[in-house]
Order: structure tokens, then sequence, then C-alpha cells
């Protein structure tokens, strides 16, 4: 079974994971949040070579019912966005930290609030 | 991403089952409410392919009783009420002056004197208010019963061999929009062959207090039919596909009986009902804008809100999106939208712009599904 918040990753409030290697990091959101969305049915991303700042909108995923933004955990240029994933939504239900993934990004800066597994963890639990 | 932040909300009588469900709730017309269970695909293909029920309890009932009732609810609804049989349910459209709308109802004729009224969650304070400020000192009775009536809704080609299993009364020859009274699981109830989701199904009207069992009992005995408990989201994207209104997104007081397409309901031909006048009036010099059914011809999705161009370089709007969403019956993303009457020909080229890009979407005909089983 897949885990729920993984040690290795980052997190964000605002249920968005990243994994950090080096100046390369992968952005995805949490099962936490696909759970909450239900049926997820269409991304729209940003273009390779587009640049943000931590914080800023992203994107956006849309469920049946709903539309949600994505917000970028630091401050990065797109080098890669999955196709898999904009081609079938589903694979983020089904495999959240892997197959799920979003954007890959050339890290610029990392904020120092990013969240721990067990900070997340604890925040989606309505902890402090 | 930001996820929905919690509001103080009012509670249907199913509430706790909705939690023991693990329904997931959210915040609709001010109630608390299950807006999915296992998902919105999988409920909407449980109504589509068996049978699933739904908590409609936040729904308004007023009644309306005595010997001056019939007059009074003409002069007040655009359809006509004299046609109604007892034992026959109509629904229609609630109007203001000017045409725009303050609801719409169905109406339930219980005796020759007696009618019950459901109306919309949002709107039961507003319109007990309309219906009281017009209602004539002598001769008619009117009641807001909505918080001592729970509703439950059973929709599915299956739904009528599920609720012959918990009725006393013979269920099986009961029309189209017509209604009985009996028991359900022992408990007296309003048994109605009416719904919003293009299927075969039954809307029951129940005291409150019984809601909780009915809703097991619903859930025990349908299991055969693989019944499943289904949420706001299912009972929108169901209503939407065989083109159903919602209130407050499809119509509101902004918008007239005509231009949304109710003109089925508005008799003109009947004595002065509220806002006769002022659709005739429109009816004559035409509609400028018009409720139209559109289907996505790119894979984004148009939504409440959004709004459409006549081009992909067009500066200026042309209407409006009420409603849009991705159909699971039909696998296209459909949706309605205000246009201006020269862009709500059938085929017509439309452009919604969606986060700041203009996608393409075709006006389309209505029903977007039509292979229901509602009238079978």
């Amino acid at each position: 079974m897949q885990m729920s918040y993984p040690n290795g990753l980052k997190y964000t409030k605002e249920h968005e994971w990243i994994k950090i290697e080096g100046s390369v990091a992968t952005i995805g959101i949490t099962k936490y949040a696909i759970d909450q969305l239900g049926d997820i049915v269409y991304l729209d991303l940003p273009k390779v070579g587009a640049s943000f700042k931590a914080g800023v909108n992203f994107g956006t995923v849309e469920s049946v019912k709903t539309v949600s933004d994505l917000y970028m955990p630091v401050s990065c240029k797109i080098t890669e966005i999955n196709q898999t994933a904009i081609d079938s939504p589903d694979c983020l239900a089904e495999d959240a930290y892997s197959k799920g993934w979003l954007v890959k990004v050339e890290v610029e800066n990392i904020p120092a609030d990013l969240l721990s597994a067990s900070e997340y963890e604890n925040y989606i639990k309505g902890g402090n | 991403m930001s996820l929905p932040v919690e509001e103080k909300l009012k509670l249907t009588p199913l509430f706790e089952e909705h939690l023991a469900l693990n329904g997931k709730m959210v915040p609709f017309a001010g109630w608390n409410m299950p807006v999915q269970y296992t998902g919105v695909v999988d409920e909407h293909k449980a109504v589509r392919n068996s049978v699933g029920i739904f908590d409609v309890s936040h729904m308004g009932e007023i009644i309306v009783t005595g010997r001056g009732a019939l007059d009074y609810l003409q002069g007040l609804v655009s359809n006509d009420v004299a046609k109604l049989q007892i034992g026959q349910a109509q629904y229609s459209a609630l109007c203001y002056e000017n045409g725009t709308l303050v609801d719409d109802i169905i109406i339930y004729r219980r005796g020759f004197d007696s009618f019950f009224i459901c109306i919309n969650a949002s709107n039961i304070e507003k319109d007990f208010a309309w219906f009281k400020e017009r209602c004539p000192k002598q001769g008619v009775h009117l009641e807001n019963v909505s918080d001592d009536y729970a509703q439950i809704a059973i929709q599915g080609p299956k739904s009528r061999e599920l609720i012959a299993k918990v009725v006393d009364v013979k269920i099986t020859e009961l029309a189209y929009y017509h209604f009985t009274e009996g028991k359900v699981l022992g408990v007296p109830a309003i048994i109605a062959r009416t719904g919003y989701t293009g299927e075969l199904g039954y809307e029951v009207y129940l005291p409150a207090s019984a809601a909780a069992k009915i809703w097991r009992g619903l859930l025990q005995v349908g299991h055969e039919y693989s019944v499943k408990p289904c949420g706001l989201g299912a009972r929108d994207t169901l209503r939407l596909e065989v083109g159903y209104l919602l209130y407050g997104n499809d119509m509101d007081n902004t918008t007239s009986a005509l231009e949304c397409g109710l003109g089925w309901v508005t008799k003109f031909e009947k004595n002065n009902f509220v806002g006769k006048e002022a659709l005739l009036k429109q009816k004559e010099e035409g509609l400028i804008r018009k409720l139209v059914a559109f289907e996505m011809q790119d894979r984004a999705i148009g939504r409440h809100g959004y709004k459409v161009y006549a081009s992909s370089e067009g500066e200026n709007s042309i209407g409006n999106v009420t409603s849009g969403c991705p159909a699971p019956t039909v696998g296209k993303n459909i949706g309605l939208a205000y246009v201006n009457q020269a862009y709500s020909k059938l085929g017509s080229q439309i452009w919604i712009e969606i986060r700041g890009e203009k996608k393409p979407a075709l006006v389309v005909k209505k029903p977007f599904f039509v292979h229901g089983s509602a009238q079978g």
C-alpha cells in the first residue's frame, strides 16, 4: 500500500509535495488532497521554460465538481511536465507520489517553511 | 492547492447516516450535505445502470389548503394548476412581476383544495414570504412544513423494484409525474414518481423523525440491486446530462422564465399570473439572450461563471456559462450558458474563456443524454 506521506518528501500547507534532488525537484499533490477532490478529470499545467516564485499559482487541477489552484512550493523554472498525468489524470489517484507527479523544475530558491512528512500529517489532523 | 473552508451549516435528519457512510460533506445552500461517498462517477453510473438514493431533505415544502387554494395558486405560478388532477404533480415557474424567477417548484395536488409544494433549499424563507404576501385574508391556509419533512430520492432503472419492496401500496402502475400516499417501511409518506436524474425514480416525502430508519432500510433492501448512496455531485452531473436546470446556477432573479427555457411551463392562455404581462411582452418582442446547451471541443471544462465569446479573438463577451462538468455517461464536457440570441442556434461555434484562454465549444441540442428510463 502506498504511504500517505512519504518521508523523503517536503510538503506545503496547500497540499503539494516536492522531492528535492540537488538543483532539480519533482512536484505533485498529496494523497490527502486527491482523496478530498474525488475523481480528477483535468490538469492545467504550465509550459516548459516558465518561471515561478514560491507560493504563486502555477496551474489547476479539476475534479468532476471543482477546480483547485496549484501553488508552487519553491522558486523555480519548469523543465518538464508529466504528459501521462495530463492524458490520464486517473494516475494521480493511483500513484500520487510517483506516476502522478505534475512537473519537474530547476530550483532557484527553497523557502524555509516547507513541512516534513510528520509536520504535514500533523497539519492535516488539525494539529500545530 | 487550496481546499474549501468549513462554515456553520444546517444539518438534515440524515447527517449521522452520511458520516457513517464516509460521505464527504460540503456546504450547499446553507446546508452541510454529502457531495459524494464512493465518488461522483461511480454514483452517477449506479443511477444510470441500477439504483441510487439521495438525501434531499434540504429541499423545502409548503402546504396550501382551503377553498381559495386553486385560484390563489393560479395567480401565483406560471403553469396551469387547474389542469392538475388529484394525485398528479406539476413542474412550474414562480415569477416576479418582471418575469424573472423567484424559484422553480413542483406542485402536488393532494385533494380538490389541497396542494403540497416542493421548493428549493436556498429559497425556503424567500418563497414562503412571497407566498404569504400574496395570500388572500380568507379562504387559503399556508404552512411552511420544511422542517417537518425529510425527502429521499430513489433513482435508477431498478428503483421501481426496490421501492415495491418497501411500500404498502401498488406502485407498479404509478405513472410519470403522479404520486400516491402510503407507508414506506411502516411510515406514512408521499411517494411521487418524479426526479432530477432522467431515470425512472421516486421522491419520497417522510416525517423527519423517521428519515434515518427509512434510509437504512432502503440501503438494506436495495442491497440486491447494488443500491448506492449518492451525493450532490452525482445529482448535479445526472441532472445536467438531461438538461435540467438548477436554481441559483442556470436561473435566478435576473433571468426570465422564457430566457432559461421554461416557456413550456408558462401558460399565457390562462388568466393573470405574476409575471405574465412582462413575459408576454418579452415573447412578442423576442428574446435578447437564451440559455443554450454546449459541448466542449477541447479537453477543458467550461464551468459556472466563465465568459462566452463569439470568436477566439473576441473581446466582447456574448454570455456566460451557468453550469458545466464532465458528463460521465456521455463522455464529453458539457454545460449550459446564456448567449446572445444570434449565437443560440444549434451548431453555433462559441468560445469559452478558461483561465485566460478561449476554448472552442458548440451549441448543441438538449438533453445531452437521451436514453434515460424516467418516462418508460
